[in-house]
């Protein structure tokens, strides 16, 4: 409806850019495609996208505040506004952008969507290499920190043996990976799309690796075995047993017979399901409707983001780092393709042994649990989930987004889960 | 223009400086506790009214769901149908004007400002008549059924079946104020109501509901607040707190267990989103229309597809016409009470699970009580559902078209029920 936007749509932006012959959101050699099926990508945004992202954040019409004076109602609006207000004058997009040009990035077409990925190579010859997936709202921009003490494990208190070849793929319909136009893109498709990237990077020996949904996409990876995975780390295991489920779905009271930890699992479990959880049944059952708030207000777009993780994200990480990643959701105007993928798994529980179907995987799993995380899985509850858990510990800091948070912690919990997977062979 | 872009409360106190006669009361420089009726006439500035087509015409839309129904959420072309109205087609005046031409006041109740429509009928024994909208609706849903019900004669009906009309903008809603306290739950508003009656100098009345409004006039009951002498439902909301209780035996029993559970299951998200995180919706719902259309929008199955349909093929339904859609949803807008509305919704989940927690069955409802359901509603309650939650049912009946909004889609059929609802009452006074 050409006459009713003021503002170019993303295809109508891209296309110009194409013809323009910049290197922008689109893979800077797609008018070559087919010549190598993997391109290199740069990301340099139209600086008009920037300014009317600035506009509408200026242009904000905010609500009355909440009646509470906690997080009870959601994002409460005086600190946001600060964030906001940083947000349209003094944040700097261009610096994320440099940030990810620093690193390789290539576009390939995998089952008939284009896949943005970062490589990096580590300079030791063993390296070992490992596919990191992001959940959501993250993207990419949550795994940049761990990079460095994962390729380069010598400058960063590690030994050369400790290093990896990192690939960090953006799941379909994320960032700049291509949107879906039709149904299907669940877990096991990704998994799919994964084993599909690592053989085509010519890797026969990796392992992977992820939080929120990439313990999904990596669990399903698991499952299928595709040849050379070796095994996964995972930082939000799904090893909620089926009668804990059960009592959480009936709203309580906890089973009987609950050792300590477990009491304390559950606790937090019945907090998150009575309180927290209704951004995912939105996104489960409405991912459009939720959609237009999320592609025409970059308010309403941050606020979304920002609910998870109890509505201040501040608290544990750096603020343009917040504000990079919901950025990059803006500016690729992805929130509701990426909002799809809850509706893909029908609301199957990322965290339920059952809904994962824990019991098929046969191949290593180590588990990493962090004490902020939604819940601390107990580790009986993990030996039950996972009949082949390789590895498992709880440390004493970080939270949902571990990578993002404490790469360095994260790092070493990587390297400790699989360096028993290097010598095996 | 951010920090300076005005909050509501900021834009309300502008008007009220300038002395205009505006979204806000008067006389709101007026002492505080002041138990007066003020006269109330909305006129809405021209310049947000521009603010908001602006916007409308600069959305930046998302990508088209990847399904052919509703089962994504509000589809694109029936949200591209409407904005496309809104901008071009939809004249905002013509609402205002309609509310104009009605007999409307504020008063102050518990601190907070009431709006309300009182239409008094000419016929000297018409019965009072208090009934409340829902979400996503407001006094816009209710104003075709004005005529018919304080104007029997003109409207099909005998002067025996007249009412006095009252119809108030739930805390929070419209033209009512925004409660900046804790505690407004519709328990709060059903005791705030009774007050509003009172001040009219109604001494005998009756009540009617359906959505929110169910829950406030079963309140009304339950509170057995004075001078209420009867009320009638369109909705079931003792469902939402035992609905694993009631039969499920017969077809019908079984057909609206199954309409329930796949409410809960599949149609819940916008309830649990405002039940709990009211704030965080709120963001979007004040700054782009579109968020806001697609978010009242997407209600129930039924109504979603009559509003589709509506704008995607021009074929509305009974009075849910494209120009009173959006006149709701505009209404929402201007009053910018998207988080207000919202919030009411997390007082009521809370004031529920607190009942729930108490252990103590709610007071029983000592005056009597009518049903009507409707065929399109969420859950379409067959009279053993009624009569288990009211067991000294006064009327039932079920009709043959209407859905969740059925005082805005069928008000005549609404407005017929209603009267046959209330006959006894008349006559037992």
């Amino acid at each position: 409806m050409p006459a009713m936007s003021l503002t170019p749509t993303r295809r109508g932006l891209l296309a110009a850019a194409a013809a323009a012959g910049a290197l922008g959101l689109l893979p800077g050699t797609l008018r070559a495609a087919g010549s190598d099926p993997i391109r290199p990508f740069t990301v340099n945004i139209p600086q008009a996208e920037i300014d009317e992202l600035r506009r509408r954040i200026a242009a904000t019409r905010l609500p009355d505040p909440e009646t509470v004076d906690d997080r009870s109602q959601g994002i409460k609006l005086a600190s946001f506004q600060e964030t906001m207000r940083y947000w349209g004058t003094e944040y700097d997009w261009r610096k994320a952008e440099h940030k990810l040009n620093a690193l390789p990035q290539f576009i390939t077409e995998i089952d008939g969507l284009d896949i943005h990925f970062i490589q990096v190579k580590s300079r030791h010859a063993n390296a070992l290499p490992l596919i990191i997936t992001h959940g959501w709202p993250g993207s990419v921009i949550e795994q940049l920190k761990v990079i460095g003490p994962l390729t380069d494990p010598t400058a960063h208190g590690g030994q050369a043996e400790d290093a990896f070849d990192v690939v960090i793929p953006s799941m379909p319909g994320y960032g700049f990976s291509g949107k879906p136009t039709g149904t299907g893109w669940n877990p096991e498709r990704i998994a799919r799309a994964w084993a599909e990237l690592m053989q085509r990077l010519g890797y026969n020996r990796y392992v992977a690796q992820g939080g929120d949904w990439g313990s999904p996409v990596s669990s399903a990876m698991a499952r299928q075995a595709p040849a050379g995975l070796l095994g996964i780390h995972i930082n939000l295991p799904a090893t909620i047993p089926p009668e804990v489920a059960a009592a959480l779905a009936a709203g309580g009271p906890a089973p009987a017979g609950l050792s300590e930890k477990e009491r304390a699992a559950f606790a937090s479990l019945e907090t998150f399901f009575k309180k927290y959880r209704a951004y995912g049944a939105i996104m489960g059952t409405r991912p459009q409707t939720i959609g237009y708030s999320l592609a025409d207000s970059p308010v309403g777009l941050a606020a979304w983001i920002f609910d998870y993780n109890n509505g201040e994200p501040e608290r544990v990480l750096d603020r343009d780092d917040v504000l990079d990643n919901v950025t990059l959701y803006w500016l690729t105007n992805t929130g509701t393709s990426a909002a799809r993928l809850y509706w893909e798994t029908s609301g199957q529980s990322v965290i339920l042994a059952a809904a994962q179907k824990t019991s098929d995987i046969s191949l290593p799993v180590a588990v990493t649990v962090f004490p902020g995380e939604v819940y601390r899985a107990p580790e009986t509850w993990a030996r039950r989930a996972y009949r082949n858990l390789i590895y498992f510990n709880e440390v004493d800091k970080g939270g949902h987004f571990a990578a993002w948070e404490q790469p360095e912690l994260l790092a070493s919990e990587v390297r400790a889960a699989f360096r028993q997977l290097r010598k095996s062979t | 223009m951010y920090g300076t872009a005005p909050t509501r409360r900021d834009v309300l106190a502008t008007f009220a400086a300038a002395g205009a006669v505006s979204l806000l009361p008067e006389q709101l420089a007026a002492a505080a506790s002041d138990r007066s009726i003020r006269p109330f006439t909305v006129k809405v500035p021209q310049a947000a009214i521009d603010d908001l087509r602006g916007r409308i015409a600069a959305t930046r839309w998302p990508t088209q769901e990847l399904v052919d129904d509703r089962s994504q959420g509000v589809q694109l072309a029936t949200l591209r149908a409407l904005a496309r109205y809104w901008t071009s087609e939809h004249d905002w005046r013509k609402c205002e004007a309609r509310l104009n031409a009605l007999p409307q006041f504020i008063t102050e109740i518990d601190g907070v400002d009431i709006h309300f429509i009182h239409v008094r009928s000419r016929h000297e024994n018409a019965l009072p008549l208090i009934m409340t909208h829902g979400w996503p609706g407001s006094v816009v849903e209710l104003l075709d059924t004005v005529a018919p019900l304080t104007d029997p004669t003109a409207h099909g009906g005998n002067p025996e079946d007249a009412f006095h009309l009252v119809l108030p903008s739930l805390p929070g809603y419209g033209f009512s104020g925004e409660p900046t306290e804790l505690g407004w739950d519709a328990g709060r508003t059903a005791r705030a109501w009774a007050e509003l009656m009172h001040r009219l100098g109604y001494t005998r009345y009756v009540a009617q509901g359906g959505d929110v409004g169910a829950l406030v006039t079963d309140l009304m009951g339950r509170q057995a607040v004075e001078g209420l002498v009867g009320y009638h439902l369109n909705l079931l909301p003792a469902v939402l707190a035992i609905g694993d209780q009631l039969p499920k035996k017969s077809e019908q029993e079984r057909t609206a267990a199954g309409a329930f559970a796949k409410f809960r299951d599949d149609g819940f998200g916008y309830f649990l989103e405002m039940a709990t995180r009211p704030q965080t919706i709120s963001y979007a719902m004040l700054d782009s229309p579109v968020a806001l259309a697609a978010w009242m929008l997407d209600h129930d199955t039924d109504s979603y597809y009559k509003i589709s349909r509506a704008f995607v093929d021009g074929k509305p339904v009974g009075n849910l016409t494209r120009d009173t859609i959006v006149d709701n949803i505009t209404l929402y807008w201007l009053t910018g009470t998207a988080a207000s509305a919202a919030r009411s919704y997390w007082e009521d989940a809370r004031a529920l699970a607190a009942a729930l927690a108490s252990g103590q069955p709610p007071p029983a409802v000592k005056v009597p009580v009518g049903f009507t359901t409707f065929p399109g509603e969420i859950w379409a309650s067959p009279r053993s559902w009624v009569e288990a939650v009211y067991p000294d049912l006064a009327y039932f009946n079920e009709v043959d078209k209407g859905g969740h909004f059925a005082a805005w889609e069928e008000p005549k059929l609404f407005s017929a029920e209603l009267r046959a609802a209330f006959r006894s009452l008349r006559s037992a006074g």
